[in-house]
């Protein structure tokens, strides 16, 4: 292998360990039940259960809070508000200011943590927690985004990205057309809630277990809390219970209270929140309010278009701010609009406050355009497909986006005719006309839409990562990076692309949990980005020590540098082999360090916030999904008939993870559109905080057809590991075509009229709705 | 708060336990005998994260009391594999089919399915989606699962098992 192939990651020819569909490496242990959960963990002798009291109100003033009867409830060992951190009381991930751990005053949601009870079980923490007295002053609340953007309530300031003259291009276009689309919010559901088990170590040393997706920030909040550096504090993370999202940020606030409980008391402390807890206290996907207005020529094609995005934040900034930049980077999805103005307001509201989920604003921005391109279709009484086909990005002259970045890997015109053609879309399409003639009650609805995702941290440095690989005596390899596993295959990945590199098999590599000892200063596992960094990391460590073993061998064997392979297990020089562990083991005789740290960082994105100018991303994503539906328009009843996938991972790690990660993630998506409804009372109270009324899809909610393929031509023209693609987001977003389709079928009803305006989630309740005010049956 | 002395089968194993009248069969299994191959996923029943066969019935153990247990038998995703080293085939089928992400879910969908495939050894498309309809599955799209599912009675049948 050359030096320019290991820079670009490319594989070494002999060894078939990446692109296999090896299992997760932890599938046995899944399902034996031997995978070990932070709240598996054997509990230590003395273990404190904790529990925390919430506000009972969306906004208020605590005049009193008396927690005389919580601390003399008999098993209680400590009780703790705002008063007694020791450090600061704060856990905003973006150093905003505006999280408080414990509520010191002010009040900004229901549902936010007051005080913290540490006892000798659960039950009593749990019982304890209800005999406290808070006297509490009810202040008015901003609960929509209407009401925040009246009062210019922001966490972050509203932003703008502009091209051409998108007003004057509006005017003189030929076509005309504007709307406004309401989107749910999400809840994660992670099946694992939130778990933390913080244990005091000699010298006010704290060690945390806990299911987050981002140990660097957890062990940096704990500290700060504590009032100590960083390095007093260690986190460690083997496998969460599911995350999307949900354990970026929110983790951290449950680990901090655990800690503080633990370092009060000398004990080790224990936090796991129950699911009703799980879903008032913690963000969600962000609900948006998109208003569009649009010029088009008699094609369809989009001369010029403002969107504006308001979006639902919650009480604090969190990770507002890059969620929904990123859905101004996904306004455009996969179409070219030559004159365009993108507004987002990020409306502060005294709710949880939102955060990350799979896709991060970037399923939004899209069921934006989506809608548009829909409406577009309507109006002209043209195939979608005709619409989204004539507005895709295409060579020079239509290839920038709103941000200014060029497009310059589109594969989206190849794989959508290809994706057509496998789906028979078109000839389906005139037989849902015909059924729709003539079935009054049931009626059908296709749609074909594409996703095009840009990867990369929007935020630049964060796109950085490390790795720490050692050899032992015997050739047995311990393998740790900064990525955490949660379910989403990443562990396994890095493995294989470390097995590869090596020459050796998958059972001589020590998969190992994620340590913030021993990769320092790590971003969050989020963005897709997992393998595409961790992998490059990991395989840079390798690099260094294999550079140091074919020194070795040339000097001791007196070979050419070239003539040094690593490959099934053996380490060939010339004719001549000899095992990988006797290599090792010579290689350690004559003092080799057989230890490497590894470093990527992803080459050519930048990105000018104030300008809104640059290249945020090292490359899009691509794939298409075409969903077929039917709605009963006499309860609004729906289901899935059939779905066909065409996605591209680039060239595959491990093509059985991707294709779970394709399926899982449009089931995910189908649910935020259908299915799943966060439904808050007018004091701001959630209602919908358990699975009897927050409706995950279940197995008879999965398509019956259900065709889900890799596109096979797809390879990264960028130098990523091993030329694949980053897979953990994008597929939520194909999931847009069953909420297309489903208007598709209401549309159905009104024939020549202007498109229903279906609001997400398309539960029967809305779906009815939309069905009466279109004027039909 | 009073204690009653159980004493109930646990993987083929008698135990007695002494436990508290309000303690659920899942906090006994995770906390007193430590199965934590048992999940808690919601607490309320819902998501069968939890699920455990009591006399071979599958039961959500996070709303069965453990006194409910007394003189039961209980099987768990512990043991279900007849011998310690091999993996029940509907195990085997779930490592080899990919119908696992997380694992969260895994146990308690592995116990509605080998509960399906004792009572229904052939079963169609339509009963095994039935079967785990008390399963929630936040990672895989079920797909895989019920792949593993179908695998998994293909296996036991050409064992005869």
């Amino acid at each position: 292998m050359s030096s320019d192939d290991v820079m670009k990651g490319d594989s070494s020819s002999m060894n078939t360990v990446v692109h296999q569909s090896t299992t997760h490496d932890s599938a046995a242990r899944h399902a034996t039940g031997e995978a070990v959960y932070v709240d598996d963990i054997r509990e230590p002798v003395g273990l404190l259960h904790v529990c925390f009291g919430a506000s009972s109100c969306a906004h208020g003033r605590i005049r009193q809070m008396d927690l005389s009867r919580v601390k003399a409830f008999p098993g209680v060992v400590a009780v703790i508000t705002a008063q007694d951190l020791p450090g600061l009381n704060d856990i905003s991930p973006m150093h905003t200011m505006d999280e408080e751990i414990l509520c010191s005053g002010e009040i900004h949601f229901h549902g936010q943590a007051l005080f913290a009870v540490a006892a000798d079980c659960r039950d009593t923490a749990r019982r304890a927690v209800q005999l406290a007295e808070i006297d509490v002053e009810e202040l008015p609340a901003i609960l929509d985004v209407e009401e925040a953007i009246r009062q210019k309530s922001w966490v972050a300031e509203p932003h703008e990205m502009k091209r051409g003259n998108p007003a004057r291009a509006i005017e003189q276009s030929a076509y005309r057309l504007q709307g406004e689309l309401q989107l749910g919010g999400q809840d994660h559901f992670y099946l694992e809630g939130q778990v933390s088990m913080a244990l005091p170590q000699e010298g006010g040393d704290m060690l945390v277990y806990s299911s987050s997706q981002h140990p660097s920030e957890l062990q940096h909040l704990v500290a700060q809390a504590l009032g100590r550096a960083d390095h007093a504090v260690t986190v460690e993370v083997r496998r969460m219970g599911g995350a999307f999202g949900g354990k970026e940020t929110q983790a951290a606030q449950w680990a901090v209270i655990a800690a503080l409980l633990a370092d009060r008391t000398g004990r080790p402390a224990k936090i796991r929140l129950d699911r009703d807890t799980d879903m008032i206290s913690t963000g969600k996907r962000h609900p948006f309010r998109i208003r569009y207005e649009v010029g088009f020529d008699e094609q369809g094609r989009i001369e010029g278009i403002d969107l504006n995005l308001a979006a639902l934040c919650g009480m604090s900034a969190d990770l507002s701010a890059p969620i929904t930049d990123r859905a101004m980077f996904h306004s455009d999805n996969a179409y070219y609009l030559p004159h365009v103005r993108i507004r987002s307001y990020r409306c502060r509201t005294n709710t949880v406050s939102n955060t990350a989920f799979r896709g991060f604003g970037g399923p939004q921005g899209m069921m934006g355009i989506e809608r548009v391109i829909d409406g577009i279709a309507a109006q002209l009484g043209k195939d979608p497909l005709a619409v989204r086909r004539a507005n895709l990005y295409g060579g020079e002259g239509r290839n920038i986006t709103p941000y200014h970045m060029k497009v310059e890997d589109n594969v989206l015109p190849e794989l959508m005719a290809d994706l057509a053609e496998s789906s028979a879309y078109t000839h389906r399409r005139k037989e849902i006309a015909a059924f729709n003639l003539q079935s009054t009650v049931i009626k059908r609805g296709i749609s074909l839409t594409p996703v095009k995702f840009g990867i990369s941290f929007t935020t630049s440095f964060l796109n950085q990562a490390g790795a720490l690989v050692h050899v032992y005596k015997d050739g047995s390899i311990h393998l740790n990076h900064g990525g955490t596993e949660m379910g989403q295959g990443l562990f396994i990945k890095v493995a294989q692309v470390v097995a590869d590199a090596f020459g050796v098999g998958l059972e001589q590599i020590k998969i190992t949990a994620t340590h913030t000892g021993q990769v320092p200063n790590t971003s969050a596992t989020a963005a897709s980005s997992g393998s595409d960094m961790n992998g490059m990391a990991a395989l840079n460590a390798v690099n260094k020590i294999k550079k140091r073993l074919v020194r070795f061998t040339t000097k001791k064997y007196g070979v050419e540098e070239e003539d040094v392979q690593f490959t099934q297990g053996q380490v060939w020089m010339g004719e001549q082999s000899m095992t990988f562990p006797e290599l090792i083991m010579e290689a350690y005789l004559e003092r080799v360090s057989l230890s490497a740290t590894g470093y990527y960082r992803t080459p050519k994105i930048w990105y000018d916030r104030e300008t809104a100018r640059g290249r945020p991303f090292l490359y899009f994503a691509y794939g298409a999904a075409v969903t077929e539906v039917e709605i009963d328009t006499l309860t609004g009843e729906n289901r899935i008939r059939r779905v066909d996938i065409l996605h591209d991972v680039g060239r595959s790690l491990n093509p059985a993870i991707d294709r779970g990660q394709i399926e899982g993630g449009f089931v995910q998506g189908a649910g935020w559109l259908t299915t799943e409804e966060l439904w808050w009372d007018q004091s701001g109270a959630l209602r919908t905080h358990a699975p009897s009324t927050y409706k995950i899809p279940l197995s008879g909610d999965v398509p019956e057809e259900f065709n889900v393929a890799i596109w096979e031509p797809g390879v990264n023209r960028e130098p990523t590991i091993h030329r694949s693609k980053a897979v953990g987001e994008p597929p939520l977003m194909l999931a847009i075509s069953v909420h297309s389709a489903i208007n598709q079928a209401i549309a159905s009803l009104a024939p020549g009229q202007a498109l229903p305006a279906l609001d997400a989630p398309a539960t029967p309740e809305r779906i009815l709705m939309c069905i009466q005010s279109s004027g039909k049956p | 708060m009073n204690t009653h002395v159980i004493e109930l089968i646990v993987n083929g194993d008698l135990r007695e336990v002494a436990v508290r009248p309000n303690l659920t069969l899942l906090q006994l299994l995770r906390d007193h005998l430590r199965l934590t191959g048992t999940k808690h996923g919601c607490g309320t029943g819902d998501c069968g994260a939890c699920t455990v066969l009591l006399d071979g019935r599958p039961v959500n153990s996070c709303l069965t009391l453990a006194v409910e247990a007394r003189n039961r038998t209980i099987t768990t995703i512990e043991g279900i594999s007849t011998s310690g080293t091999t993996l029940h085939p509907v195990q085997q089928a779930f490592v080899e089919k990919g119908a696992v992400q997380c694992g969260y879910c895994t146990p308690g969908m592995i116990m509605s399915s080998v509960h399906l495939l004792r009572t229904n050894p052939d079963p169609t498309e339509s009963e095994i989606r039935h079967a785990i309809g008390g399963n929630i599955c936040r990672c895989t799209g079920y797909t895989k699962i019920i792949e593993a599912i179908e695998t998994a009675a293909r296996a036991k049948k050409g064992s005869g098992q």
